[in-house]
């Protein structure tokens, strides 16, 4: 390879409020009613003021510390100004040069193209947390990386800031091609949105794409925003570029193309890949490198049924946002206490709780990632039944196959899965104090899932009867009805393998003659009569019984 | 401080204004006056002065997360110069 | 049944409309009356509502017969500058870009005078987007001045002004950006009040620059002005830089003068420039001071110079990005010709606003924009600071001070329309309160040898629109300015 490939992203996020940012318009999303969640405010009608929704900037404040951010004591609202018919008052309202927050990182774990963690590692720990003026840091080696992925590394990406914006309308144009007039619907007007903006350190579109997918998990789990793409609650623009390496081993960078507007994970992606193909492309044949004559900054969008990036219809006149400051809003001033509240609303981030389920539970790091990227429900739910049986091992190994296999099947979320987490640790229990054999277990977890089910007429229709509880008791009542309990009692065994010598001349005879796996039907045999038996002893009985 | 007739026309078109060329004159003429009036600002020592952005100092003036009825679309949509009754109406944006 | 309502002083009719001498449906419709037969001449009305403010003031006649408790301003007609917001009125700012503008909401302020069972009796006209100083900016066609109709009532609160010294109604709201209530008030010989930044909600007031803008009451005399101030003042949540401190009863302690009190008289208000007439009369009311036994004491205001040079910027730049809203698409004027969109902003905005607006827009974004932001906008916000706090050192040592409203008395309407600068210049003694978010009053305190009103102003600390209209009541008290009317009226 004789190019790296830099890219940094601005990711748009749409924040969990009942409201919008400077207004009591409700942010529900709602594209086939438009303009039915407007005021005076959000119109940007003569006379109307915005007011500060201070539910919309804790969560702000929430979404930095999630991505250690700094925050910033004292931040304040700007203007930027464009000329848009989605944008009612001609300005954006946003922050400029005193943002809430800045200076935060993201450690993503991706796939090692190269070998050279080990030195890197060190270096890492030197640094520290980096900031916006230091060089970009290498891969360092992952402590969690698993050895199935021995060439995974780390990597930390830089966020350079995170402020605060309003969202704008929608433009609706006309498909049919004949220029007909465009329309403008406003409930989407002044939505409480948090730009987070990285530095350049992302190598590749597949580690782009895992560091959205690592973002979307913190931030829903910071419970901050549902980063509902399809409904634009989460948005992205790529800063793409090559560095090209020379004989004389400098750099050359190629110009730098934003990709704007980027709705999906997967079009990121796509996206990316197109750029640097075409980038490298026209450093060949052209060899313009940024800054260069023709090698300013563009724009452009991505056209996900082509495949293709085009450019952006370029501004007549080079854009001026003339940012000042708001004169209608105050100042925010965070202090301890405010930020100390915000703090003890702050859930354990994925990250760190991935790391703990291997530490704390002994879990294979392919395990933990399964159960964290399940979402904070299914690790919730896998705590409790790992602490409720004290066997992380035998709760992952359960939740990652049964569970999640019947949920599909059904396609339940964790929350609607009938068998709660008190049942599962119930029944994991009591293989584990070995009062059932793991097959009896599936049996009994199986049974349940069938009542539950029935009770609601199939997981198709909705419940015809109210779902009724699967109780620990429930277990109990299964295990006995089935007689699956292990019988420690000897004398129905030896009672039972008794009888089922005296009729099985021919398996004695062929395992006295040496063959050993007559054994197996003969235990079969024992284990039909006294279902509950634990086959070891069993087995050992047969043996003595036959040594006689 | 000079301005030209095509600093005035730079400025109308930042400022989405279309002006006539008699006015580009007149603006010409009247802007490079106030701008040069203004100079007098270039007097006063301002260094490490705090730029004074509110006339009274107020800080955190925030609003509960509770949402307030909004607008009919009727009366949201009654001073649009052009709607379909649904939504505003503007010229065909081009996108690219 | 009294003749002729609208010659009362607004004590009286408060009086006997409290007496039920007189109903508010009668004492309204002699205003209206009064509005029909002088208003011609002057063009101080956009819009009045015949219909709409007799039912308001029959309404309120009921409620007083049935013996409810009543509001501050009880039946009392109130004109509104067109730059206020009241659902399904026009609001048109004296701008064709807002002609068939109807807000779907009210101002604070309107709420404000409904909840004070007042009649809003009509809109008065106004410098486009509040941007002038002469009324002569309006759309709609200028106002003249009642005591000479050949010369302008200021601005760029004209109507409102012209509507209050012409008996056509007795109390007026207006907005104050950089003097728009004080100056006509003073051209005008009225009284008129610009309160503290914050005292009085700004939500629904049409903004020209968000952070000087402040609504203010005009009225014949102090205690209606002090009457209708506490009326309108107060915290509104949905103002961001609306105060949360309690209204004083400032219609209630007006008539107690001051003892000791301390007038600093600003030693740079009476330097070149200032009309001899101007500065005799003023001087004269600084001695009805003396005599009432205040003590006078020159206090400086060093940076006062820089005022027009730092408003006009810090103005124009708000203005600028206030005014960007007006592009034809959600409201407002919409070009009938244009190719792209662009060209669609270019016109609707090029047709829509007049001269002056343009001019300022044109300044506020130059000084706005990348290299000049700096030198222009934020130069002007630190100067800004400065004089702000040339006012907290005078204050330390005085309770207000005194001085002229404006360097002239009402010029000729056109003299000034070709040299927008001097224009400008005329508004050197206001406008440094706006900057320093000052409450300032305008009273009457004498006439010109053409017989023109002349005003003194004075100003007070932040929050200080008690001893404010204390101080100004002592002065009217020992004087008759107030007393006299405008030949205009009779007609």
């Amino acid at each position: 390879m004789n190019y790296d490939v830099i890219i940094g992203l601005e990711v748009h996020v749409q924040l969990q409020t009942q409201t919008k940012i400077f207004c009591g318009c409700s942010t529900v999303f709602n594209p086939d009613h438009p303009n039915v969640q407007t005021c005076p405010v959000c119109l940007g009608l003569p006379g109307a003021l915005p007011v500060l929704n201070g539910r919309g900037f804790d969560l702000a404040v929430k979404t930095a510390l999630g991505l250690n951010c700094e925050i910033a004591r004292f931040t304040k609202w700007d203007r930027k100004q464009y000329y848009y018919p989605d944008l009612p008052k001609g300005y954006q309202i946003s922050q400029f040069d005193l943002p809430f927050s800045h200076d935060g990182w993201v450690d993503v774990v991706v796939e090692g193209a190269e070998v050279r963690s080990q030195k890197s590692e060190v270096r890492s720990e030197e640094t520290g947390h980096p900031t916006s003026n230091s060089s970009p840091p290498q891969p360092l080696s992952s402590l969690q990386s698993s050895p199935s992925l021995s060439s995974s590394i780390t990597r930390r990406v830089r966020i350079l800031r995170a402020h605060m914006e309003e969202d704008a309308g929608k433009n609706m144009h006309d498909e049919s091609g004949r220029g007909r007039d465009s329309q403008v619907d406003l409930n989407r007007a002044g939505t409480p949105l948090v730009e987070i903006v990285t530095e350049p350190d992302l190598r590749s579109s597949a580690e782009a794409r895992r560091f959205l997918e690592e973002l979307k998990l913190l931030l829903t789990y910071l419970e901050v925003s549902d980063c509902n793409m399809q409904e634009g609650s989460l948005r992205c623009d790529a800063n793409v570029n090559l560095h090209v390496h020379q004989p004389d081993g400098s750099k050359v960078p190629t110009p730098i193309v934003e990709v704007k507007n980027l709705n999906s994970f997967r079009f990121t992606e796509q996206a990316i890949e197109f750029e640097v193909a075409r980038q490298w492309e026209a450093f060949q044949q052209t060899g313009i490198r940024m800054g260069a004559k023709g090698g300013h900054k563009a724009t452009r969008g991505y056209d996900p049924t082509r495949g293709v990036t085009y450019p952006l219809r370029e501004k007549e006149e080079a854009a001026d946002y003339r940012y000042f400051p708001d004169p209608d809003l105050v100042p925010v001033v965070v202090d301890d206490a405010k930020l100390a509240a915000i703090r003890s609303e702050m859930c354990e981030p994925p990250a760190s709780r991935r790391d703990r389920f291997q530490s704390e539970f002994q879990l294979t790091p392919y395990d933990a990632g399964v159960l964290i990227d399940q979402g904070r429900a299914m690790a919730d739910y896998f705590e409790e039944v790992a602490r409720g049986c004290g066997d992380g091992k035998q709760a992952a190994n359960w939740i990652t196959q049964d569970v999640l296999r019947e949920m599909n099947q059904r396609e339940q979320s964790i929350a609607e899965f009938a068998i709660r987490p008190d049942v599962l640790s119930a029944l994991l229990s009591r293989i584990n104090r070995k009062q059932i054999t793991i097959k009896s277990a599936r049996d009994v977890f199986a049974t349940l899932l069938n009542e539950a089910d029935e009770s609601t007429g199939g997981s198709e229709q909705p419940p015809v009867a109210p779902q009724p509880v699967l109780s620990v008791g429930r277990i109990d009542e299964i295990i006995t009805a089935k007689g699956l309990a292990i019988v420690e009692d000897t004398g129905a065994i030896d009672a039972a393998i008794a009888a089922v010598l005296a009729r099985s001349e021919k398996a004695i005879a062929d395992f006295k003659s040496g063959n050993e796996k007559a054994i197996g039907a003969l235990i079969g045999q024992v284990m039909k009569q006294v279902k509950g038996a634990d086959p070891q002893a069993v087995r050992e009985k047969l043996l003595t019984a036959l040594s006689r | 401080m000079q301005l030209t007739p095509a600093d005035v026309r730079k400025v109308a078109s930042l400022a989405r204004l279309k002006v006539s060329d008699a006015e580009v004159a007149s603006l010409a003429t009247d802007l490079t006056a106030i701008l040069g009036y203004v100079d007098v600002l270039n007097e006063v020592d301002t260094t490490g002065v705090e730029p004074m952005v509110h006339a009274v100092e107020l800080h955190n003036v925030l609003r509960a997360d509770l949402v307030v009825e909004s607008l009919p679309r009727a009366a949201a949509l009654s001073n649009a110069p052009r709607s379909d009754g649904e939504c505003f109406l503007v010229p065909a944006i081009i996108e690219a | 049944m009294v003749s002729n309502p609208t010659a009362l002083p607004l004590s009286e009719l408060i009086a006997k409309l409290g007496a039920r001498e007189l109903s508010s449906v009668d004492a309204t419709a002699s205003y209206l009356d009064a509005i029909s037969q002088r208003d011609p001449k002057l063009g101080a009305f956009l819009h009045v509502d015949r219909d709409a403010a007799l039912r308001q003031a029959q309404a309120v006649d009921a409620q007083r017969t049935a013996g409810q408790p009543m509001g501050l301003l009880a039946g009392l007609p109130v004109a509104v500058k067109d730059v206020m917001c009241a659902a399904g009125q026009p609001a048109t700012c004296g701008s064709r870009m807002l002609k068939n503008f109807v807000p779907p909401y009210d101002s604070h302020v309107v709420t404000k005078l409904k909840q004070a069972d007042a009649v809003l009796i009509g809109r008065t006209n106004m410098d486009e987007f509040a941007m002038g100083s002469s009324g002569e900016n309006s759309a709609f066609g200028v106002t003249r001045n009642p005591w000479d109709t050949e010369r302008i009532p200021g601005g760029s609160s004209s109507g409102s002004a012209a509507a209050v010294a012409a008996r056509m109604a007795p109390l007026a709201l207006g907005s104050d950006t950089g003097g728009s209530i004080r100056q006509p008030a003073g051209l005008c010989g009225i009284v008129g009040l610009k309160p503290t930044y914050g005292r009085v909600s700004r939500y629904g007031l049409i903004a020209y620059a968000s952070s000087l803008d402040q609504i203010g009451p005009f009225a014949t005399d102090v205690s209606g002005a002090a009457l209708l101030l506490e009326a309108i003042s107060g915290h509104d949540p949905r103002d961001s830089t609306s105060v949360n401190s309690p209204v004083p009863a400032y219609s209630a302690t007006v008539d107690q003068p001051l003892a000791g009190l301390r007038i600093g008289v600003p030693v740079e208000h009476f330097a070149e420039g200032l009309d001899p007439e101007i500065e005799r009369a003023v001087r004269e009311a600084l001695a009805v001071y003396k005599s009432l036994g205040a003590e006078l004491k020159d206090v400086h205001l060093p940076h006062s110079k820089y005022a027009i040079a730092t408003y006009y910027l810090i103005a124009t730049s708000e203005a600028s990005s206030n005014l960007a809203r007006y592009d034809g698409v959600h409201y407002g004027h919409r070009a009938a010709e244009f190719g792209s969109l662009v060209e669609m902003y270019e016109a609707s905005r090029g047709e829509g606003f007049g001269a002056e607006v343009k001019r300022r827009i044109m300044l506020g974004v130059f000084a706005l924009s990348t290299g000049y932001a700096d030198k222009y906008y934020t130069k002007a916000l630190q100067v800004r600071r400065l004089i702000r706090s040339d006012f907290d050192a005078a204050f330390a040592d005085v309770d207000v001070i005194a001085g002229p409203v404006t360097p002239t008395a009402a010029f000729k309407l056109g003299e000034k329309t070709s040299d927008p600068l001097s224009m400008y210049l005329g508004d050197i003694y206001t406008i440094s309160a706006n900057l320093a978010g000052l409450p300032g009053i305008s009273i009457p305190c004498g006439f010109t040898v053409a017989g023109l009103p002349i005003g003194l102003q004075l100003q007070a600390a932040p929050f200080e629109e008690e001893k404010l209209l204390r101080t100004a009541r002592m002065h009217e008290r020992a004087t008759d300015w107030h007393h006299r009317q405008p030949q205009a009226q009779e007609g």
